[in-house]
């Protein structure tokens, strides 16, 4: 009986810990998931059809180099209560907060018609036209965007999350063998070190950390009110969303490294595409997982620069409030959406150099971004008691310095196709 | 009709413009001294960043301009 109410009593205070980490999760398992945007979900789809399983292994060490870096921005917003663009410019002066706020504007918007691009065609896979695609979801980024409260958001934005999921019914639906599977957890480099292995490890080194991700976590930590206290709370948010990014991205290389292996695959819609003709219901899934990923990602990077600006301008800029009160902030976040979806609309637009573009334009931010936040976590003034540790700050200069030098390598490749051939 | 649209522009829209853009001007003095100490290894990283910023945007221009002449 003892034992019994002990295992009860242990159930009740385990379900009322896991009812608060709901509650208080939200940024960093948004942002996460959001990462494995278009682009991103493209990046694992060509890294499974070329490499099969062979590359997991390296999926798995993106988990720590992603929470790392996102760590810092919900102790940074939970004590300074300032969005990054904010904290840039209060840090840094007008010069670096200027640059920050231009690049991430443009960054952002340029990233937003590639998600754009990414959700068209993945319906176009259902015979549904750019134009309908387009314009239903606008329509639903609006709703989402002034149902009302952060609150609401957040949790209509975690829905979305979870159909990040339709990837491990669609790994197990192609019967990979296991055996295969955990192999691939051992480093290994297929064919050696060459540089298309060179290219695909900088590809998704490049596809796990974003500015737009710094920018929008602090920004959503300071909107949710996120107190000194919660910040385990918001750790432990970060933690699980790197580990369901990483889940996913691993789902998704099962899927194509078991079905498409050998393929050469230049985007996920075309992998959806081939899959419809092998295997329709994990195209489908595939196509489905596509249009998700580039609807998160289009409402996370939309409210990034919204929140960014009305930081900066002293605009009201909460989803707390209402159109009347946060006019320009609302304006800016339709300005955005509206603009990118129409670039899909002009015919012979310059998609692939947009795409080609937002790759090289994001890296003339990021190396500033990471630098910026690396100086505020070690400013005592700021930070207090929760300045980086020493272990901290090893662990963060190792991985901004790798993503620093891969990320450049990486936009390099993208202006000069042959540099790594 | 075009009067009264007119007007709509000069007396609201115009003065809601000039004035966001004059916070611009404000934005600049609120920001113009850094918040935090500028030591000689932040201004070292920070020279840095403005040479690989230089670096990049040598490149971009580059390659735009390459793919204008093609």
């Amino acid at each position: 009986m003892n034992f019994l109410s002990q295992l009860y009593f242990k159930f009740r205070r385990m379900s009322k810990a896991v009812q608060l980490f709901l509650l208080l999760a939200g940024p960093g398992l948004i942002v996460m998931i959001a990462d494995n945007d278009a682009g991103g979900i493209t990046t694992y789809a060509a890294t499974g059809a070329k490499y099969g399983y062979d590359l997991i292994w390296f999926l798995v060490l993106l988990l720590p180099v992603a929470y790392f870096v996102q760590e810092m921005t919900v102790r940074l917003g939970a004590i300074t209560k300032h969005g990054h663009a904010e904290a840039i410019f209060s840090a840094f002066g007008p010069f670096w907060g200027w640059f920050s706020l231009i690049d991430l504007s443009v960054v952002n918007w340029l990233t937003l018609v590639t998600e754009f691009i990414g959700m068209t065609a993945a319906l176009s896979i259902f015979h549904i036209p750019p134009i309908l695609t387009l314009v239903v979801v606008i329509i639903i980024m609006s709703i989402i965007f002034l149902v009302g409260r952060y609150w609401t958001w957040e949790k209509i934005t975690m829905a979305f999350c979870a159909l990040n999921l339709v990837y491990i019914p669609a790994a197990f639906l192609v019967h990979p063998q296991v055996s295969d599977i955990l192999n691939g957890f051992i480093p290994s480099l297929p064919g050696g070190f060459n540089n298309q292995l060179f290219f695909f490890l900088m590809a998704n080194i490049g596809t796990t950390i974003a500015p737009w991700m710094i920018f929008f976590q602090q920004s959503a930590v300071v909107d949710k009110g996120t107190k000194k206290s919660e910040i385990i709370w918001g750790k432990a948010d970060t933690f699980f969303g790197a580990l369901f990014t990483v889940v996913v991205a691993i789902f998704i290389v099962i899927v194509t490294g078991t079905v498409l292996k050998g393929m050469d695959i230049e985007s996920a819609a075309q992998a959806a595409q081939v899959l419809m003709t092998i295997h329709p219901a994990v195209g489908t899934l595939l196509a489905i997982g596509l249009f998700d990923a580039g609807f998160l990602g289009a409402i996370c990077i939309s409210l990034a620069s919204s929140w960014a600006f009305g930081e900066v301008f002293g605009w009201a800029h909460s989803l707390n409030n209402r159109i009347r009160e946060a006019p320009w902030f609302y304006i800016f976040y339709f300005l955005m959406i509206i603009t990118a979806g129409m670039v899909l609309l002009i015919p012979g637009a310059p998609l692939v150099i947009i795409t080609l573009f937002v790759q090289v334009i994001a890296v003339t931010l990021l190396p500033a971004t990471l630098v910026f936040l690396i100086i505020l976590l070690n400013n005592k003034e700021i930070m207090g008691e929760y300045t980086n540790t020493p272990l901290q700050n090893f662990v963060s200069y190792t991985i901004v310095t790798v993503i620093i030098l891969l990320s450049t390598l990486y936009s390099l490749s993208a202006i000069f196709p042959n540099f790594f051939k | 009709m075009f009067e009264n649209i007119r007007d709509i522009i000069k007396e609201r829209i115009n003065p809601l413009f000039s004035r966001e853009i004059g916070k611009l001007s404000a934005i600049n003095r609120k920001y113009a001294k850094p918040s935090i100490k500028i030591t000689r290894g932040v201004s070292i990283v920070l020279f840095l960043l403005r040479l690989y910023l230089i670096f990049l945007v040598i490149l971009l221009a580059y390659k735009f301009f390459t793919l204008i002449q093609r």
